[in-house]
């Protein structure tokens, strides 16, 4: 039978129908938008933390000891002197104490978050101050309470005054603003890279009452030699502390790896999840067409008195299958789309909707329209005539 | 003689039902040539019903042979016996089994849809039988908006769009009052004037007396077979 004479019946019987059409639709809806929105938010988060590893510096080495395993401990001094004794492997080291803390200006008075470190952070990993300075190896020294702080608490807290030289409340210890670090986000939120202060480490281990610095950003020389750098960095931790598992080192370039290999699984399984919606959803078309093939018995039976062979029958349910999947999708897509966005709006969630995807999800939706389809509209066909037309 | 355009022989259908068996069909022989009007007649669970769906190829027989056309069709395949229903017969139920969703107009076109007819050509032909059973200007009413007797030519204009030599009409007329019913057998007489092959299956005397021939089955067997005016 003529396709289009198909398709304006199989429109006009979803029309007829709209509330259980609608209903039948909803699991594909549902199944389709959350596809594209879980892998709209890997996607997003995936790309935010790439870029955020590609905005640290280049050649970075990462260095955690674990604390176990080994009953030396590694301070900054042991870190330093690693980087002294290996100039062709090394520049400079940073370390990292990181908190949570409150930290309070006049009357805001919020939680943000705390690092402490040293005046090659800086360097290391891309922290380029706006105005005023970095820390300096004085204030080190000196576990001096200056504070370089990032562009949403100079913003925000300060509401449009200079923040330089003025005090901050950090855990109830006042410090002084030296350094306002340039802007790593283009919307600088609450929560974002750019809600943070920078102090001093010596400052942050009293400050904490944490002793132990665990975390440590070495600066390879260059490009070429940060594979060999972080070898004999790992060689040189093996020495002083005698297990393997005492320590973590990594590079870049494994981050890198890391974390997209992380969020491939996790697409894959956020993915997976919304893909079993929308193989309910398909069950769900199943059935109504398996509905819809009993209620529409006797239709069937006359259309095969007057001629219709089972292709035409089985085309018929099955392009209705495909309009009932296939306006789903689109409505899907169109939900997901929008949540998506909304999602990436109000929350700090990161989201970034693939195209691919959404070409993905329109093709299985139709697909399932066919899949699902073919069975009832195969009963449909093989119906008898006779007994189809005394069907009651 | 002309070649018969259906022949019948030895036709069984028999319904089993646990033990006993009900032979809607007991070794029938029927031959009916172009351009006959035959009335079949009998008392209700005679086997008319049977007989007509098997010579509309709706059903299957027990056993027997069936020719339409000089083609026999007890070996043939669905799509096959589709074609056959849908180039040489049109049919007229009781019930009129027209489909409720579509027009008029659709309806009668639907015969050309699984022919394979152009649009332009289903449409004309669909307004032409309109025209013939007296429905113009009705092309785009829903079939619940007309009358029983209008609805019986919606379904008689269906019949004849696709120009079947063969019009199997079962109890045409048991649903409408009797001058309606008279009206619609008028238009089956019509159809038979211009040359088409009309059976018609009726348990009502005067009706089938309307018909030339007459062939009476009682308990699915054939007891008369008779001219009509002959006695
Ligand atoms: N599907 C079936 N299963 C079992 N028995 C059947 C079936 N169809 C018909 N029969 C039986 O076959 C016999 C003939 O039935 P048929 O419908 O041909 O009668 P009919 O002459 O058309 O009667 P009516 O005038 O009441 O329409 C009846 O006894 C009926 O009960
Ligand atoms: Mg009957």
């Amino acid at each position: 039978m003529n396709i289009g004479q198909a398709f304006k019946m199989a429109i006009s019987s979803v029309i007829s129908n709209k509330m259980r059409s609608f209903l039948t639709m909803l699991g594909i809806i549902i199944g389709v938008a959350a596809v594209i929105i879980m892998v709209a938010l890997v996607q997003g988060t995936t790309n935010d933390i790439t870029s955020r590893m590609e905005s640290m510096g280049t050649n970075l080495i990462n260095v955690t000891l674990t604390g176990r395993y080994s009953s030396v401990n590694l301070d900054m001094d042991d870190m330093e002197k690693l980087v002294e004794g290996n100039p062709e492997y090394f520049v400079s080291v940073a370390p990292s104490i990181n908190g949570n803390v409150t930290a309070k200006v006049g009357t805001v008075n919020e939680n943000t978050s705390l690092l402490g470190t040293n005046q090659h952070y800086s360097t290391i990993l891309n922290a380029e101050v706006e105005s005023g300075r970095f820390i300096t190896e004085q204030d080190v020294a000196g576990r001096k309470k200056v504070a370089v702080i990032g562009k949403y608490i100079a913003n925000h807290y300060f509401e449009g005054e200079d923040p330089l030289g003025q005090s901050i409340k950090i855990s109830g210890q006042v410090f002084t603003v030296v350094g306002v670090l340039k802007a790593k986000t283009t919307n600088i939120s609450q929560n974002s890279q750019d809600d943070r202060i920078i102090i001093p480490y010596s400052a942050a281990q009293r400050l904490l009452r944490n002793a132990i610095i665990r975390s440590y950003s070495f600066q390879a020389a260059s490009k070429e030699v940060a594979e060999k750098a972080s070898e004999k960095l790992e060689e040189l931790l093996l020495s002083l502390l005698g297990n393997e598992n005492a320590y973590n080192v990594m590079n870049q370039a494994e981050m890198l790896e890391t974390v997209e290999s992380i969020m491939g699984t996790m697409s894959l399984m956020l993915g997976g999840i919304a893909g079993i919606s929308l193989l309910v959803g398909g069950i769900g078309i199943m059935n109504i067409m398996l509905v819809s093939v009993t209620e529409r018995t006797r239709e069937i039976g006359i259309r095969k008195a007057i001629g219709a062979r089972r292709a035409s029958i089985m085309t018929q349910f099955i392009i209705e299958s495909i309009v009932v999947s296939g306006l789903g999708g689109i409505m899907g897509i169109i939900w997901g789309m929008t949540g998506s966005y909304l999602l990436g709006k109000f929350t700090s969630i990161p989201t970034s909707v693939s195209v691919s995807i959404v070409i993905l999800s329109a093709g299985i939706s139709a697909g399932i329209g066919i899949f699902f389809g073919w069975y009832p509209a195969n009963k449909a066909s093989k119906l008898n005539p006779i007994d189809a037309l005394r069907f009651e | 003689m002309t070649s018969a355009l259906i022949r019948i022989e030895n036709m069984y259908k028999i319904y089993k039902m646990g033990d006993s068996e009900v032979r809607a069909l007991d070794g029938v022989n029927i031959e009916i040539h172009q351009n006959e009007f035959v009335s079949i007649m009998g008392p209700s669970g005679s086997g008319k019903s049977t007989l007509m769906n098997m010579i509309g190829c709706l059903d299957t027989p027990t056993s027997g042979k069936y020719y339409i056309d000089g083609i026999e069709t007890s070996q043939m395949r669905d799509d096959q016996l589709a074609d056959i229903r849908n180039r040489k017969i049109g049919f007229i139920f009781q019930s009129y089994n027209l489909l409720t969703k579509l027009t008029v107009l659709e309806n009668v076109e639907l015969p050309l849809i699984y022919m394979g007819k152009s649009r332009s050509e289903r449409h004309r032909l669909a307004m032409q039988a309109i025209e013939k059973v007296g429905l113009s200007g009705r092309e785009h009413h829903r079939p619940n908006q007309l009358s029983g007797g209008q609805q019986q030519r919606v379904a008689i204009a269906r019949a004849l769009a696709n120009h079947p030599p063969l019009i199997l009409a079962d109890e045409p007329t048991g649903a409408l009052d009797s001058k309606t019913g008279k009206e619609i057998l008028e238009m089956i007489k019509e159809i038979h004037q211009s040359g088409n092959t009309v059976i018609l299956i009726t348990h009502d005397e005067q009706i089938a007396q309307t018909a030339n021939r007459i062939i009476r089955i009682q308990d699915g067997k054939i007891f008369s077979d008779s001219e009509v005016g002959q006695a």
